[in-house]
């Protein structure tokens, strides 16, 4: 903590003294961060919260004698703790405002007692103690800048072995953790802050100047700098005042307020103790808050400054055209925190003259492209703040070097994100309009006449009782709102924060009518956001709760639509809305009770319960609500909802499992809760929006195998196999051949689709199709294709043609099952045939250059049977210049599926001598004997088949065995997998041949493991296995006989 | 003002009487109801009586209810609400204006409280409902923030406003016809020139307090 406090902390005159600490938000979170860890101290470490400090830490205490409770003797003004240290003095002394304490049990008691002083006791405490660790700790405890002996003092004490030591080293390091979360949390803080820099700051001094002096149309009625030397780099603060930071300092005169003298510093703007006359020396000395810049405080303290400023603005705007392009030079937009200020900087217009003259129209335009935006600046940043904790930005540096303000600034965005979404959204998450720019053109001329039709109704939402509310809410739901003129309208003459406040009223017409509102325009991504912004979720979650279900249903139709975004997704969830909408799905069940009759807005209750359905389909985009959803016990809410029969009910309640069968517990839940009877009876629905959702169900449902003979038992495959026949919706039958591709892999429903003839569709649809069908469709035929009829029924629809020419793609998930379906195709020979006549072997063996690994894995895995089923096979292999090369060297990937696949494609390969010896040359028995330390069985069988087919060549036996190969192949024996052991056996018979082999063999007890083996039922594994052993035992005999002749 | 206190019986033939006689007023309240309204009519009405009432409520005695029962606040709205009632114009109301008004305010089908409101909103009886007359209803809708702009000049606009939202027949003043079409067509106008239906809370508590109070005294 010593070093936090001494370099991090924000200290008033730096290193002289007793300084104190000013109360910035960094010194704030420093303190905050202490108090807790003070307050905890005691509970999480009682046995060091008794050691006895060094010395006393004394301080000046605000803390009344009167305040203390049980535990402490009071008499008059003094305090004394009951707890004595062992010397028998009080561990806690008050005496008048003096207060001395020495344990840190007594420290968080005091805390305690403190309430809402602890704030202030601490930063008293600190102030005090300038390095509290020496008195806490003694002397060899202080911080020392540069050097920390502490982990040599520790080794030191460890050997002494006293309690005591022990105690006050194991403080000493709960201290230095508590110092690096410190300095942690006190980075981040800095690199958060904005700061201002000279250029900045004298631009927008110029500007105001521009429009200062006497007359009531002017900002300020002056504005100067103290002094008017300028040093090289921009300030004009003495270079002493510099190292604080400090830029430059103003006098400022407003209308309505005496003259203020300012510092500009890197920080923000503040009082500052003004001039002392006599001297004319400034009192640096801070007097205010901090402000991040001019025009901020300056709005804050004049009122006059702020109602001119704004009939200033059409001026700053009309000069901003022409200078856009000096503008990106002088400062990137993004570099500056707000954009008044990147306005302001275009006021040193060249085209001066005409400002001047437009100056004095008053126009909201400025109000309406500045405000909104300005806002929007300030939540992002608020929002940055809540992410303190776990971003991990560098430190900002306070240049003006606009590429580092650019990546800062951007990195800054990427951390607020960061938070918790990057681990908790799916995969079917849609970016879709998450920190949109803003792409309003800047600047436009002609406003539309609704827009002032708009700014006038706002107004009397804004000073109207409910009845002129109400008025104003109805007429404005006369306009278009689905256009986004009046959408941006609403929002830039600030008509959002008025609904949004209306929502909190109690009257239930206005809640109406601005729900009504927001409902339609909240179309519009950027009014999401600025809905978000303003705080508009947790309202509309609340509203959730009134009895009116009219108003639940606004309310969850425009959450539905906000929730189209992360943050606000979470918003919801953070405010418990998951809950109160899955709530709403119970609706459709419970008896309209007769009280309600009066309702004058009167809704049906499936209503109310598609309105919540619509409101979870949208939020269970993000994967943290899908949980949600289902510990709110949504899913057996939904598969009654899935049983109505009201189409518009339908869709969003599908949309919503469709959304969350992306879940392992959801697929589960549907399986259990009888859903996939109800979207097989969907998939017959007339609704083309209902089909495609249930199809897309099914899709993902089906990963499950239970789930795919469910969907047939129900029989869904037929309605899915007659919905191949409607091409013109891409989005449904990208569901449905979706849903087919993953019915296909349970070979029952295989048999099923062949019988409604799905096959021969499907090959139909390989053309002309966009990547999404694409993808599903060559994935279902690559299932179809594992049975040998099926494969001849490809062939014959001539589906073979357009399945290879679809090798060349770039599409990773496509060409992933391509290569599956064309190597599924190729078991078959007179396939094969067409394949090699269409090139696809050249096709396939170049995708074993993909970058993608699963492609590449399946482009291996596709040539086994092609080379197969060949004709001349070793010859077309030799053919591909370079190909066995590539082959070989695929076995240096890290890839497991990759390296099995590769085997597979060697030991295929080398099943002809010529290419075996080239791959021998190519090095293939070291690279082969390297992966032999594996675990994972799928390769090792197939790495022991290429082993013991490349056993075949020369000398490989022996260079197997001197590449270390045998004894990790022994160990195979030991798999739980019999393929893995037929295959090892086949490769130690072959091994066994060369002699040494079989004394490493014998050495790593594989006689034993091989003897079990000639016990199996597989033949092919008895023979080798009974091979292996027999050469092992002849050599044994001839090395007896040797030894005895 | 506590409605249980009000519950002093009227004779228990006389009110079978009035009640039979009343039954065929179109109401939505069925015989208990009807006894309990009665009975709470006499009881406001014998409160009256110390003051030398006779015929009925009268204006003021209405409006204390409306204000204390219903939470109505608006002087004006209250008169009109009033009028409304007073569908014979005699300025009191009887224990036939009673159940019927309180049938609309309870349990009023939308149709109703469209004529109702409409009835409320229109004064002078030619039938429309007159520029001027919006301006009188909504001269106190806008708060006042800023002492330059003419705060006429809002009301007018807002007029102009709501006309422009209802007047289908563009005559510059609304008549029934437009005013039905127009909050048909968005339910939120029905109240449009003030609040003059108590708010749904209000009117749960009435019918619960109202009710179940005299259902328990006929029990005992």
């Amino acid at each position: 903590m010593g070093v936090a406090l001494t370099r991090a902390a924000q200290w008033t005159a730096a290193g002289f003294g007793t300084g104190t600490l000013e109360l910035t938000p960094l010194n704030e979170a420093i303190l905050n961060d202490i108090i807790k860890f003070v307050e905890t101290f005691s509970v999480k470490y009682s046995q060091e919260a008794e050691f006895v400090f060094k010395e006393p830490l004394e301080w000046k205490t605000t803390l009344e004698p009167s305040e203390f409770e049980s535990g402490y003797i009071v008499s008059g003004t003094t305090v004394q703790s009951e707890e004595n240290s062992k010397d028998g003095q009080p561990l806690l002394l008050l005496s008048g405002n003096d207060i001395k304490v020495s344990s840190f049990g007594q420290l968080s008691r005091l805390l305690h007692l403190a309430k809402d002083k602890k704030l202030k006791e601490t930063q008293a405490c600190l102030e005090a103690n300038r390095d509290p660790v020496v008195k806490i700790l003694g002397a060899g405890y202080g911080t020392v800048e540069g050097e920390d002996l502490s982990t040599i003092r520790f080794l030191d004490k460890m050997k002494k072995d006293d309690d005591h030591e022990n105690i006050k080293m194991k403080i000493s390091l709960l201290l230095q953790q508590l110092d690096m979360l410190l300095l942690n949390n006190s980075l981040k803080h800095i690199s958060l802050e904005i700061r201002l820099n000279p250029s900045v700051v004298k631009n927008d001094v110029d500007l105001l100047k521009h429009f200062s002096g006497k007359g009531e149309q002017t900002v300020l009625e002056s504005i100067d700098y103290t002094s008017d030397f300028e040093f090289a780099n921009g300030c004009r603060a003495p270079p002493w005042r510099q190292m604080h930071g400090e830029i430059c300092y103003l006098i400022v005169k407003p209308h309505d307020c005496d003259s203020i003298c300012l510092t500009c510093s890197t920080a923000g703007v503040f009082v500052n103790g003004g001039i002392e006359n006599e001297a004319h020396e400034i009192d640096y000395e801070r007097r205010s808050e901090i402000y991040k810049d001019l025009v901020t405080f300056l709005r804050e303290k004049s009122a006059k400054f702020s109602e001119n400023m704004s009939k200033q603005k059409l001026s700053f705007f009309g000069g901003k055209k022409k200078e856009k392009k000096k503008l990106k030079s002088i400062t990137e937009k993004e570099e500056i925190p707000n954009l008044p200020k990147a306005s302001l900087v275009l006021q040193k217009s060249p085209s001066e003259k005409r400002r001047m003259v437009r100056k004095l129209e008053p126009s909201l335009k400025w109000t309406s492209s500045i405000i909104p935006q300005q806002k929007k600046e300030s939540a992002k940043e608020s929002q940055d703040e809540k992410s303190i904790l776990s971003t991990t930005d560098k430190p900002k540096s306070v240049s003006p070097s606009t590429s580092a303000g650019k990546t800062q600034s951007s990195s800054r965005r990427k951390s607020s994100i960061k938070i918790e979404d990057l681990i908790s959204e799916s995969s079917s998450e849609s970016e879709e309009d998450e920190e949109q720019p803003d792409h309003r053109q800047e600047g436009q001329t002609d406003l539309p006449s609704e827009y002032w039709q708009i700014q006038k109704l706002v107004k009397y939402l804004k000073g109207g009782n409910q009845t002129a509310t109400v008025i104003a809410l109805c007429s404005m739901r006369d306009f278009n709102l689905t256009q986004e003129t009046c959408q941006l309208a609403i929002r830039d003459v600030g008509g959002l924060e008025v609904l949004i406040n209306l929502l909190d009223t109690d009257d239930i017409k206005c809640k109406i009518g601005s729900l009504k509102i927001l409902k339609e325009i909240s179309h519009n991504s950027q009014i999401r956001r600025t809905i978000v912004d303003l705080g508009g979720l947790p309202i509309m979650v609340k509203i959730l709760d009134s009895p009116d279900k009219n108003l639940k249903c606004l309310a969850a139709e425009t959450i539905a639509n906000v929730a189209n975004f992360r943050r606000a997704r979470r918003t919801v969830r953070q405010h418990g809305g998951i809950k109160k909408l899955v709530e709403l799905l119970d609706y459709a069940q419970s008896k309209t009770e007769p009280m309600h009759r009066h309702c004058l807005y009167e809704t049906k209750d499936v209503e109310v319960a598609r309105c919540g359905a619509l409101a979870l389909w949208s939020c269970s985009k993000s994967h943290a609500n899908k949980e949600a959803i289902r510990k709110a016990g949504g899913i057996p809410l939904l598969a009654r909802l899935l049983k109505s029969s009201h189409e518009n009910m339908l869709i969003p309640v599908v949309g919503t499992l469709q959304e969350c069968a992306s879940e392992e517990h959801y697929r589960a839940a549907i399986k259990a809760e009888r859903i996939i009877e109800n979207l097989v009876k969907n998939l017959s629905s007339e609704n083309e929006v209902l089909q495609e959702h249930c199809a897309m169900a099914i899709y993902q449902c089906a990963e499950d195998e239970e789930t795919r003979d469910l969907v047939r038992q129900h029989g869904g495959l037929k309605p899915l196999a007659a919905l191949l026949n409607n091409t013109d919706n891409k989005e449904r039958l990208a569901a449905v051949t979706g849903a087919i591709w993953k019915c296909a892999i349970c070979k029952e429903n295989v048999t099923k689709f062949r019988e409604y003839k799905a096959i021969e569709t499907l090959v139909g649809l390989l053309t002309d199709q966009p990547e999404e069908v694409l993808v599903n469709v060559v994935g279902a035929l690559g299932e179809c294709c594992q049975e040998q009829e099926n494969r001849v029924i490809i062939r014959r629809c001539g589906g073979i043609q357009p399945l290879v020419n679809l090798l060349v793609g770039t599409n990773q998930a496509l060409l992933v099952n391509v290569t599956k379906a064309v190597g599924a195709c190729a078991t078959e020979p007179e396939n094969m045939m067409i394949i090699d006549r269409l090139d696809g072997v050249r096709l396939l063996w170049s995708l074993l250059k993909n970058p993608h690994p699963d492609v590449k894995a399946s482009a291996a895995w596709a040539l086994c049977p092609c080379i197969e089923n060949a004709k001349d096979a070793g010859e077309m292999v030799r053919s591909f210049v370079g190909g066995l090369e590539l082959v070989v060297n695929l076995l240096k990937s890290e890839n497991k599926e990759v390296l099995a696949s590769v085997c597979a494609a060697i030991t295929n390969i080398a099943k002809d001598q010529e290419n075996l010896a080239v791959i021998t040359d190519h090095g293939v028995v070291p690279l082969l004997s390297k992966l032999a330390n594996t675990n994972n069985d799928k390769l090792r069988q197939h790495l022991a088949e290429a082993i013991s087919r490349c056993c075949m060549w020369g000398r490989n036996r022996i260079a197997f065995g001197e590449h270390k190969a045998v004894a990790p192949l022994v160990r195979y024996l030991r798999s739980k997998d019999t393929n893995v052991h037929r295959a090892t056996a086949q490769a130690l018979y072959q091994l066994s041949e060369d002699a040494n082999n079989c004394i490493t063999m014998h050495e790593n007890g594989a006689v034993k493991l091989l003897l079990d083996m000639v016990g199996s039922p597989d033949e092919v594994l008895q023979e080798a296995a009974a091979g292996c052993i027999s050469n092992i035992r002849r050599l044994a005999l001839a090395t007896e006989k040797a030894k005895y002749s | 003002m506590s409605l249980k206190r009000l519950m002093c019986g009227i004779d228990l033939r006389d009110l079978k009487k009035v009640v039979t006689a009343l039954s065929k007023a179109a109401t939505h309240f069925n015989q208990n109801e009807m006894e309990c309204l009665v009975k709470l009519f006499y009881s406001f009405m014998e409160k009256g009586c110390e003051q030398g009432i006779q015929e009925g409520l009268d204006r003021s005695e209405f409006r204390n209810i409306l204000h204390s029962v219903f939470g109505m606040t608006d002087d004006m709205l209250m008169n009109r609400v009033f009028g409304a009632f007073d569908k014979d114009n005699d300025n009191h109301i009887s224990t036939r204006e009673w159940v019927e008004g309180l049938s609309i305010f309870l349990r009023g089908t939308f149709e109703e409280k469209v004529k109702y409101c409409y009835q409320v909103y229109y004064l002078n009886g030619d039938g429309y409902i007159s520029q001027d007359e919006m301006f009188d209803m909504l001269k106190n809708s806008l708060l006042k923030h800023s002492v330059e702009e003419d705060p006429d000049e809002g009301i007018k606009e807002l007029v102009e406003i709501a006309l422009k939202k209802m007047d289908y027949d563009n005559d510059g003043k609304l008549s029934y016809e437009d005013f039905e079409r127009a909050v048909k067509k968005d339910h939120l106008l029905l109240e449009v020139f003030g609040p003059c239906l108590p708010e749904i809370e209000k009117c749960l508590e009435f019918e619960t307090l109202v009710f179940r109070d005299i259902n328990n005294e006929f029990q005992l």
